[in-house]
């Protein structure tokens, strides 16, 4: 993508205070893009969030203005689903540092001028901080829950964490309370890879003509792989030939798991930023619920972190085959929060699809997110 | 909320729960008992359970359980984070059900145990007659499938927590639904069910 992001159909919320930041520095007039599904009841006490994943957006339960394609949580948002809209308010905001709608690197600063690298180093808890504001905005005090998968899980663990008065229950799927060194390892590679491209120039690539898609490409193709489980790759893929009888002893995509690899990569630059692809990845790297407690590894420490949420009902979910953010992570929440005295649960629920499984059709998440929300 | 009659060993459990106690069910199953407490004696009531389908209906009674193994996750809760622990008809099919009840007895204040008596009389019966291992009413599965791995009976149960210095708080013995005396129950009991406190 070389140009800021247009003015997209979702409703834009601009933030008449300086947004302050875990860095130290305030962001001015932060706009913050989202969609809203179902109504809000009179006594206000049906809102659910819903947080996004890294390269997710608002665009939870509606078409995708540029791909068109349905929104990324259709199965699991509207009417008479999971998440009902015939019940539940659902408001589902665009991240600060996303390319969207909401604040971001190619948003223009306030000198006009577009921000590129001058937009402050973000955090998860900055992120959730906007999702607050919005929230006054539009005058829900406490959410009948906030859920989120992968970083919106952790969103979620953090909204509970440092504003435990404004939600009754959350939904964690997929996700972690500090992100571990594989991941952070993975996130590097990709950022590396923007970065290397002689067309990222600095950041500043906005009205160059030219923007680094082929670094951008590399890190969704590296980070894509993460998302999958050996079974899925095995299954869909094997080691089939695109197109082709035989290998053709030379560097085209000769495999098919390479052509769709290619092609994710390449359709990701239509749709996503590279500049906000470095900062929210960033942000998650970060990311470490129980930093000002002591050290994560220590479950007592992570106890303190969550402790201002005992009150609130929690659910975690995992995956059996999800390696990017496996059990044991959602485990260690849960050994938190018991050692917190919050009410908890856990489940490991059992699907093919690696880390997507959360996006992906799990009749078991279904189950557990229905239940969880009825009562 | 209207509940299904309890199984009779479950049904003597939640009638000698305190009203607002805060109560640890592990091997929770559907949840039938934990809904019983919170609904019917406002119990703060918490599970475990290792099987996901069934963790997965919990979830959707409302209640908070977390999946997890007996033998291996019982560590992670507080020391007296509980008034009771609950063990029941799940003490036979842990690998080590003397630490089991080690780790009970150090979350809960009191724990409730309630176990098939190997020594009931058909059982007793099955094996003496027909020299086979026994597939009863309450035992149904056969011996190379059964959960079962630790079979006991009432007076191994009572010897077990005489050597390990736990006390027998109270306790109730069912055959059917109909309770049968102590002294006979080792041999007339099909279920037993134990309150035992440190």
């Amino acid at each position: 993508m070389t140009e800021p992001a247009p003015d997209f159909t979702s409703t834009l919320l601009e933030l008449a205070e300086p947004l302050p930041l875990d860095c130290g520095k305030h962001l001015e007039n932060a706009r913050i893009a989202y969609e809203t599904y179902g109504i809000l009841s009179p006594d206000k006490d049906n809102a659910v969030l819903i947080c996004h994943a890294t390269t997710g957006d608002q665009h939870v339960a509606s078409p995708h203005p540029i791909t068109g394609k349905p929104g990324w949580w259709d199965r699991m948002v509207g009417p008479g689903k999971p998440i009902d809209t015939n019940r539940f308010y659902v408001i589902c905001p665009n991240v600060l540092g996303s390319c969207m709608g909401t604040s971001g690197p190619a948003s223009a600063a306030p000198d006009g001028a577009v921000y590129a690298m001058r937009f402050p180093v973000i955090t998860i808890r900055d992120m959730v901080r906007a999702h607050v504001a919005l929230l006054d905005a539009l005058g829900v005090e406490r959410l009948h829950c906030v859920i989120g998968g992968s970083m919106g899980g952790m969103q979620a663990l953090s909204l509970a964490a440092h504003w435990p008065e404004r939600t009754l229950r959350v939904m964690a799927i997929a996700a972690t309370a500090a992100m571990p060194a594989q991941n952070i390892a993975f996130q590097e590679v990709g950022r590396q890879a923007i970065m290397a491209d002689p067309n990222w120039q600095g950041g500043a690539y906005y009205g160059t003509g030219k923007a680094p898609d082929a670094g951008l490409a590399v890190a969704r193709m590296a980070a894509h792989i993460t998302y999958l489980s050996e079974e899925t790759l095995g299954e869909k893929f094997g080691r089939r030939l695109q197109d082709r009888e035989a290998k053709s002893f030379g560097f085209d995509a000769d495999f098919q798991v390479e052509s769709y690899l290619r092609y994710q990569g390449a359709a990701f630059t239509e749709r996503f930023d590279a500049n906000s692809y470095l900062y929210i990845t960033r942000a998650m790297s970060y990311f470490d619920l129980a930093e000002d407690h002591g050290d994560a590894e220590h479950v007592g420490r992570l106890a303190d972190a969550l402790a201002p949420a005992k009150h609130v009902r929690f659910c975690l979910v995992s995956f059996d085959t999800d390696w990017l953010y496996p059990t044991i992570e959602s485990r260690k929440i849960a050994h938190a929060l018991n050692a917190a005295g919050a009410p908890v649960s856990f489940v490991e629920l059992s699907a093919p699809f690696g880390h997507d499984s959360f996006l992906l059709d799990v009749p078991a998440l279904d189950q557990v997110m229905t239940g969880f929300l009825q009562r | 909320m209207a509940h299904t009659p309890l199984r009779p060993d479950l049904a003597v459990i939640a009638a000698n729960v305190t009203s607002g106690a805060r109560v640890l069910d592990v091997g929770c199953g559907d949840g039938a008992l934990l809904a019983a407490l919170r609904d019917g004696q406002g119990c703060d009531a918490r599970g475990m359970e290792i099987d996901a389908a069934n963790v997965a209906a919990c979830v959707g009674l409302g209640l908070s359980v977390i999946q997890g193994d007996a033998d291996t996750d019982l560590a992670i809760y507080p020391d007296a984070s509980f008034d009771y622990a609950i063990l029941s008809q799940t003490l036979q099919t842990t690998h080590r059900p003397d630490l089991v009840l080690d780790q009970l007895l150090r979350i809960g204040r009191k724990a409730f145990v309630s176990f098939p008596n190997f020594a009931h009389w058909r059982v007793r019966m099955s094996l003496l007659w027909n020299g086979r291992m026994p597939v009863t009413r309450l035992l149904p599965v056969a011996w190379y499938e059964t959960p079962n791995i630790h079979h006991l009976s009432v007076a191994d149960f009572r010897e077990h927590v005489r050597t390990r210095g736990i006390k027998v708080e109270q306790a109730w013995f069912l055959s059917g639904d109909k309770s049968c005396s102590d002294a006979a129950a080792n041999f007339r009991a099909e279920h037993a069910v134990f309150l035992i406190s440190r």
